[in-house]
């Protein structure tokens, strides 16, 4: 099939799925307990049957639910998710302001745990009974089995306390205004510690996946041929090797991109980085639904669009995908 | 018989395994010159592959060790060569196909490229000549349509055109020795006999040297000129395949021989039953003093299980490790 028609076909999935996306959120959210008008009421001070009456009317909450999804829904199709109870702004543009942040922050932890845990994956599946591989195994293990809120509080301490090399809150400093490589330079420095925070546990995973999946491939029978071809055992790793034992990793960091998204929440608290993370947080709290479907809206759209690159990814490197499946 | 290219001599591999020692190759020797075939038959964990393997440079170590003998190619001994010298040779002056062409292959890479590697590493062609090189030697396989199949993965051919780019990947740099390990067993038939066809027109063409290793003694017939028969890691017998078909001496041999089916142009109503060489190889670590073959054998003598047979002369140039002949020829 031709590309074009293909991520044509995934983009009509992809709306479908946003549609269902939508509904879905909306439902689940309006059966959840607690009273949004309670809560906006409580904020200001007071809440009388009048005025929590007043607030739901003016909100839209008095009406029938079918009725509050319609209307929720046709706003949505404009490009409309609402008005934030809490912030008493536009959600897409509170979204808007942060959504930069958090794809930042997922995409350097993202990328830091592929490229350096294939790359510990493949040393350690090169002598996989050697000391380098048990060290990285049980190294994946304990990276694994942290929760990524204590990795956070415990990097927090030594870098604030013990060795204070790299900011542990927010996203730059004010002191450095405007734009220019000084203040790209800042930001880079801010996110060195979220970004680890995040990436350690995956980093983790694909160690291990990538040194499993690279054990495999090694033992395969075109590696013996790689071999009796008499290429040195740095080609037959770094290349015949290596572009088959990517496969399994390229697409477990396509499915993880939601993992992630849900991983930046705990993160981006604990580093005060200015993201969805902490957007959704004040929004749950303060039972903001619409900035939280607005939150959930977008995640559903960046685990799409990661999804369907990766699908494209994956074209990229398996040729017996391209030319649709197996002979 | 021409200089030799290839000569293994007293050749022996062991591996550590859970149960001790395994002898896998025990004093193989044979020598072949160019343009010859030998073929190298046995049931399967008899040590025709690690044969391979050795000539090659690839035992894998641990836990395998080469415990002594040498592979000489045209006298220089390669189990002394380093590494760097072992890799100019492979692909280049001794190139082997392998027995699953179906996963043989990189999927990842093209066709094209995997052939051009070879050429690049060895001859050190650009990537456009190389490219037009691995174009030629598809051509030579026979493969239709050479310039549409360089750019094609290997998923996108049948197991017979894989095979055949194994063979062109193996020829391209014109090797003087050539390892096939089974090359058409994971075969149909009728691709069975155009892959020896090939192989045959091929080394009329480029004189080379083919170890052919194989369980299938039709194929043997058709394609070799000199055969060992080997067991248990031995060599148990050796000699032309004229005498070797036509007289085999040990009885491990003859069942071989008895097992291959006869097609009859009018069969009885009675068909006689397939024939079958009882018991199993036995475990390599532990294989005793007599003769490997000796459970399994239909005339086995009591001298037999306690002392192993050497290699003995049948006639000028066949020999087999079977007290029989010493039995028929005293000493």
């Amino acid at each position: 099939m031709k590309i074009a028609a293909i991520i044509a076909q995934r983009l009509f999935y992809a709306a479908i799925l946003i549609l269902a996306v939508l509904v879905l959120n909306f439902l689940l959210l309006h059966l959840a307990p607690g009273d949004p008008a309670e809560v906006i009421a409580g904020e200001m001070g007071g809440a009388t049957q009048e005025m929590m009456a007043e607030i739901r009317a003016a909100y839209g909450l008095d009406q029938p639910l079918h009725v509050q999804l319609g209307i929720y829904l046709g706003r949505a199709l404009q490009g409309d998710l609402g008005q934030s109870f809490f912030y008493n702004a536009p959600v897409v543009g509170l979204i808007l302001g942060r959504l930069g942040a958090t794809i930042l922050l997922v995409v350097t932890s993202l990328t830091f745990a592929v490229v350096i845990g294939t790359l510990l994956g493949v040393l350690a599946a090169r002598k996989p009974t050697g000391l380098f591989s048990n060290v990285i195994t049980v190294l994946s293990l304990v990276g694994y089995s942290a929760p990524v809120f204590w990795t956070g509080i415990i990097l927090v301490i030594v870098f604030a306390w013990v060795f204070p090399i790299f900011p542990i809150s927010g996203m730059s400093d004010i002191r450095l205004a405007g734009g220019g490589i000084e203040h790209v330079l800042d930001v880079a420095h801010h996110l060195v510690l979220p970004a680890f925070t995040l990436g350690v546990i995956y980093l983790a995973q694909y160690s291990r996946l990538s040194r499993a999946s690279m054990l495999e491939v090694l033992g395969a029978d075109y590696i013996r041929t790689a071999r009796a071809k008499g290429l040195s055992e740095s080609v037959v790793v770094g290349k015949h090797a290596l572009r088959n034992a990517i496969l399994p990793i390229v697409t477990i960091a396509g499915l993880q991109f939601g993992g992630l998204i849900s991983g930046a929440v705990l993160v981006e608290t604990v580093f005060s980085w200015p993201g969805l993370g902490t957007l959704a947080l004040d929004a749950i709290l303060g039972r903001d639904y619409p900035t939280i479907l607005g939150i959930l809206f977008f995640s559903a759209v960046i685990v799409i669009v990661a999804n369907l690159l990766t699908d494209l990814c994956y074209r990229l490197v398996d040729p017996r995908i391209r030319s649709g499946g197996h002979k | 018989m021409s200089e030799p290219v290839l000569e293994v001599d007293n050749l022996s591999v062991t591996f550590r395994t859970r149960n001790g020692l395994a002898q896998v190759l025990d004093h193989v020797s044979f020598s072949l010159g160019q343009g010859e075939t030998l073929g190298i038959v046995g049931e399967s964990g008899c040590g025709k592959s690690m044969t391979a393997l050795s000539i090659m440079g690839l035992v894998p170590t641990p836990p395998g060790r080469i415990a002594g003998g040498a592979v000489r190619l045209r006298g220089e001994d390669l189990l002394s060569a380093g590494e760097r010298r072992m890799r100019s040779i492979r692909g280049n002056e001794i190139s082997m196909i392998f027995q699953e062409p179906m996963t043989s292959l990189n999927p990842v890479f093209t066709v094209g490229e995997q052939i051009a590697e070879t050429v690049r590493l060895h001859e050190g062609l650009s990537q456009r000549d190389a490219l037009a090189r691995a174009v030629e030697t598809l051509k030579a396989v026979g493969i239709p349509a050479p310039e549409k199949r360089v750019s094609e993965y290997p998923h996108q051919l049948s197991g017979g055109m894989r095979q055949r780019v194994m063979i062109a990947m193996a020829l391209a740099c014109n090797p003087s020795v050539l390892i096939a390990d089974e090359p058409t067993t994971a075969l149909d038939v009728t691709v069975q006999a155009q892959i020896f066809d090939l192989l045959r027109e091929l080394q009329d063409r480029t004189n080379a040297a083919i170890v052919l290793i194989t369980h299938d003694m039709g194929a043997i017939a058709e394609t070799a000129d000199k055969v060992v028969v080997m067991y248990a890691g031995r060599i148990i017998e050796s000699g032309t395949v004229g005498e070797i078909l036509a007289d085999p001496r040990h009885p491990y041999t003859q069942g071989l021989i008895a097992c291959v089916p006869h097609f009859l142009a009018n069969p009885p109503v009675e068909r006689p039953p397939l024939v079958e060489i009882p018991g199993l190889v036995p475990p390599l670590s532990d294989l005793g003093t007599g003769c490997a073959f000796a459970p399994r054998c239909r005339h086995v003598m009591p001298r037999c299980r306690g002392e192993r047979p050497p290699l003995m002369a049948a006639e000028p140039g066949h020999e087999a490790a079977c007290w029989l002949l010493d039995e028929a020829v005293p000493a």
